[in-house]
């Protein structure tokens, strides 16, 4: 078994210690900053799983934006606070439709299934803005969440928040390189390469691509929960218009699909560059976001994780990057 | 010795075009039977039918006792009756290895058995051993995309076996391969398939391969089986040597072989 | 439904779907010839509709000819047309079109970020109001209701461009060319046509068709941060519905969606905004192709 030992899930727990020491020096506005590339590097996480296949959606906001309301709409109605029960609902909510729509978006490819989630997206957008119990343009804010019997106060929530997301993010990202090493995983090139011969192996790719969407979905609905919880507050603009789905797109670029660390160190990169420039150039901060996006798009099409590939195949000598090239 | 794959009164049209009239077959286990046929004859229209990719307008399909016609492709496939294509069809960018260590891993799985680990070493032996049959183990870490074409149909071929089917369909094994190739190739392919005694049904278009490889022949025409005949005497059946084969064979076997002067093939 | 009703959603439908028509028609053009989703037509659209307002508000302050404020319109389209399609076809889209479709669609999603911010720094976060033209024309009354002559000319505006598109289509060389395109690439370049020249014609058209459509629709809203977003996506949907690179498509397309919202809008408000995802949603799930598909070539 030495043979394929496993150095991911290494990283991803060292990563996961790192997160938790940092927690205790951060300043709070930079803990918001970790907080958020873990719930948006989530939902590339769940881009990750259908790229990897050949598919893109337009439309992950809609999937942030059932995690993120789920959360709120439970606090509103229902006055449950508790971040185990409230993110537990937003997973399953947003894993609930994606599994639904599966059923339906696992017979498209290509630029339609990516369009298709888009029309989806700008539906919840559209009922989002439009009722009223909904919050309507204006949203719903948050009360502060609780965690079981403890409720912190102060800074002291988002440093709990931070701990409890770092921990559940940790499990989930395990969960899914679990996933994508085992068989029903390894299709995802199968399915991306040749759906036929996967058939006349004995296994339907449309069955494998309906599981990697509803997979896609519930990591997408968990990072809307945090997002939720770390921003206090949801609205329609914020959590399902449609640029947002581009941002996810966006970060799962500038990762790269080569492991599942990818787009946790995308999303806190993007947040950074994002801050960044918000806060030194308020006038031109979308500019430098596109001319990133540009420059990642042109210049390293395989995303950052490709740089890592990069060196560890001059290190070991694999040749799986040569049969990327020539694939492309 | 029991019958494998009973087929009776198949019929398919496209429109007005008949591809399949009135096809009617049996073969029993252990049999190497050769399809054999003009372009268009119906030869891979038969083959898309059997393995469930096209269905038939009408008739009858049985399987091991089993009716399958009207299944899906992979149900027919899990039931053991495997394929392999013309225009070999592999995963291009993963290594010869990782394209069976797919197979084996939905081979050996099923439901919630296939989120075990694929890469197992265990799995890796058997696949190993795999590519040792097929004597392809060679090229066991070049991408699929890189392989020579003989190889690339020796792991298409490999990759249908992967089952242990009890009937395996080869579409035109040979097609793609240099002459000098062909005999080396086949060679390898009919010993690996004779240790896992599997009963092999290929459609070939090389008189030469047919003569030397199968006990059987089929030959189509026009939608319809025009003889079916053990190989010797099928060589020497009018119909077979006007439809198929052409007069010139027996005189002349010069050329490439391809005595119907056959070109790329048709499309699957 | 009384016939006061009906009347408003067709005519509101109608107007409505004009200014659908016009932002999308230059999308589906540059879809079905370069086969690509255009992101930054939404920049176009949002330049368009800027740059007539400034220049209307200084027209109309020099107290020129008043009609004249259609022919700025034009010329701002044209000019607009001209320099960034030149601009985004030679500096980036021609280096992307051997990329995967994804890709494009991303990078002029990326385009489209950094001209939204060339925007405000040219113009700044005010809203710009230029409705001279909209005073200008007046108003009808049509059962017993008013409407703005400026809104209604949009339809008539959209059928010319409609008529003039389908005759440069049908009855030039050009036109023919495009089709030629459109239908085979590989095959028309092996027939000596200059790809790479009709691509960037062709993009500059498009490019020019969605200023227009901010140019013309200007006067008529107030002009400000964001309404290059809300177009796109409009866009994007009645391409999708109509049939992505179908001229009659966008048509169809913008037609059905327009009388869909006005009903919703007068009927049922809380529809407004979704119904037309609904639709896009619902064409996308019956027929993905589009209810206008342009034909394919077989590759076999």
């Amino acid at each position: 078994m030495t043979k394929y030992m496993d150095r991911t899930t290494w990283a991803l727990t060292i990563g996961l210690v790192l997160l938790i020491v940092v927690n205790f020096f951060v300043p709070e506005w930079f803990r918001s900053i970790l907080l958020l590339s873990l719930a948006r590097g989530s939902v590339a996480l769940g881009l990750l799983v259908l790229w990897r296949c050949g598919l893109i959606s337009f439309g992950h906001a809609l999937f942030y934006g059932f995690g993120a309301y789920t959360v709120a709409l439970i606090v509103k109605y229902l006055g449950i606070t508790d971040a185990f029960f409230t993110i537990a609902c937003g997973v399953v909510v947003a894993g609930g439709l994606a599994w639904m729509l599966g059923f339906l978006l696992r017979r498209y490819r290509g630029i339609f299934f990516a369009l298709l989630n888009l029309a989806f997206s700008m539906i919840l957008y559209g009922v989002l803005a439009k009722l009223e119990s909904l919050g309507s343009t204006d949203g719903i804010s948050l009360e502060r969440t609780t965690f079981l019997w403890y409720a912190p106060e102060g800074a002291a929530n988002k440093f709990a928040l931070f701990i409890f997301a770092a921990i559940l993010t940790w499990g989930v990202a395990l969960a899914v390189h679990h996933y994508l090493r085992s068989t029903l995983g390894y299709m995802t090139t199968a399915v991306r390469e040749n759906e036929i011969r996967l058939e006349f192996l004995g296994y339907s790719a449309e069955r494998a691509i309906h599981v990697k969407y509803t997979i896609s979905g519930l990591v997408g609905g968990f990072g809307g929960a945090i997002a939720a919880m770390t921003i206090g507050h949801v609205d329609p603009d914020s959590m399902a218009y449609w640029p947002i789905s581009g941002d996810f797109v966006f970060i799962a670029i500038l990762s790269g699909t080569g492991n599942v660390g990818a787009p946790f160190i995308g999303a806190l990169i993007y947040e950074l560059i994002r801050t960044y420039a918000f806060d030194q150039f308020p006038e031109i901060w979308q500019l430098i976001m596109g001319g990133t996006l540009l420059l990642i798009v042109m210049f390293l099409p395989n995303g950052l994780w490709s740089l890592v590939d990069r060196w560890s195949k001059r290190r070991t000598g694999r040749d799986r990057l040569e049969a990327e090239r020539e694939k492309a | 010795m029991s019958v494998v794959l009973n087929v009776q009164g198949l019929e398919k049209s496209f429109g007005a075009v008949v591809a399949a009239h009135d096809i009617n077959v049996t073969i029993e286990e252990g049999e190497t039977v050769g399809v054999i046929g003009a372009n268009g004859a119906g030869k891979t229209t038969f083959v898309n039918m059997v393995t469930g990719y096209l269905e038939p307008s009408a008739g009858a399909i049985e399987f091991m006792g089993r009716d399958i016609r009207g299944r899906s492709v992979r149900q027919i496939t899990r039931l053991g009756l495997c394929r392999s294509f013309q225009v070999p069809q592999v995963f291009l960018s993963e290594s010869v290895f990782d394209n069976l260590m797919i197979c084996f891993g939905i081979a050996e799985r099923d439901g919630l058995g296939l989120l075990g680990a694929l890469m197992r070493s265990d799995r890796g032996d058997r696949v190993d051993r795999h590519l040792a049959r097929y004597q392809i183990a060679d090229y066991r870490d070049v991408a699929a995309s890189a392989l020579p074409q003989g190889v690339r149909k020796l792991l298409d071929i490999s990759m249908a076996t992967v089952r242990k089917p009890k009937l395996l369909m080869l579409d035109e094994p040979t097609s793609g391969i240099s002459a000098e190739e062909k005999f080396g190739i086949m060679d390898i392919l009919m010993q690996a398939l004779k240790e896992e005694e599997t009963t092999v049904l290929f459609i070939e278009h090389d008189m030469e391969i047919v003569e030397r490889y199968v006990s059987r022949v089929l030959a189509f025409s026009q939608g319809e089986i025009i003889c079916d005949a053990p190989t010797e005497q099928a060589m020497v059946d009018p119909l077979v040597q006007e439809y198929v084969i052409g007069k010139e064979y027996h005189r002349a076997r010069s050329g490439d072989g391809s005595g119907n002067g056959a070109g790329e093939g048709e499309a699957g | 439904m009384d016939s006061q009703l009906l009347v408003i959603i067709l005519i509101d439908g109608l107007v409505y779907a004009s200014y659908l028509f016009m932002v999308s028609v230059g999308l589906t053009v540059i879809c079905g010839v370069q086969k690509i989703l255009n992101v930054t037509h939404g920049a176009l659209y949002a330049f368009g509709a800027y740059l007539t307002a400034t220049l209307l508000i200084v027209y109309f302050e020099a107290g020129w000819p008043q009609f004249g404020a259609f022919f700025v319109m034009l010329v701002s389209a044209i000019f607009l047309g001209i320099v960034l399609g030149v601009i985004i076809e030679r500096g980036l889209l021609k280096h992307l079109y051997h990329e995967d479709e994804h890709i494009v669609v991303l990078a002029t999603f990326a385009a489209f970020l950094v001209l939204e911010d060339v925007l405000l720094l040219i113009w700044g976060t005010d809203a710009y109001i230029a409705a001279e033209p909209l005073m200008l024309l007046g108003q009808t009354d049509i059962a017993e209701l008013p409407f703005d002559n400026y809104s209604l000319s949009m339809v008539l505006l959209s059928a010319v461009v409609c008529v003039i598109l389908w005759y440069g289509l049908r009855r030039t060389t050009f036109g023919k060319m495009l089709l030629a395109v459109i239908y085979d690439r590989e095959l028309s370049q092996a027939m000596g046509i200059n790809v790479t020249k009709v691509f960037l014609l062709t993009f500059i058209v498009g490019s020019f068709l969605g200023a227009l459509g901010g140019a013309y629709q200007a006067p008529a809203i107030s002009v400000q941060p964001g309404i290059g977003v809300e177009v796109i996506v409009l866009a994007f949907a009645v391409v999708v519905i109509g049939g992505m690179g179908s001229i009659p498509g966008a048509l169809i397309g913008s037609l059905v969606v327009g009388i869909a919202r006005a009903a919703a809008v007068h009927m049922e408000p809380v529809l407004e905004l979704f119904v037309i995802y609904m639709i896009m949603a619902f064409v996308l799930i019956v027929r993905p192709q589009g209810l206008f598909a342009p034909a394919k070539p077989r590759k076999i």
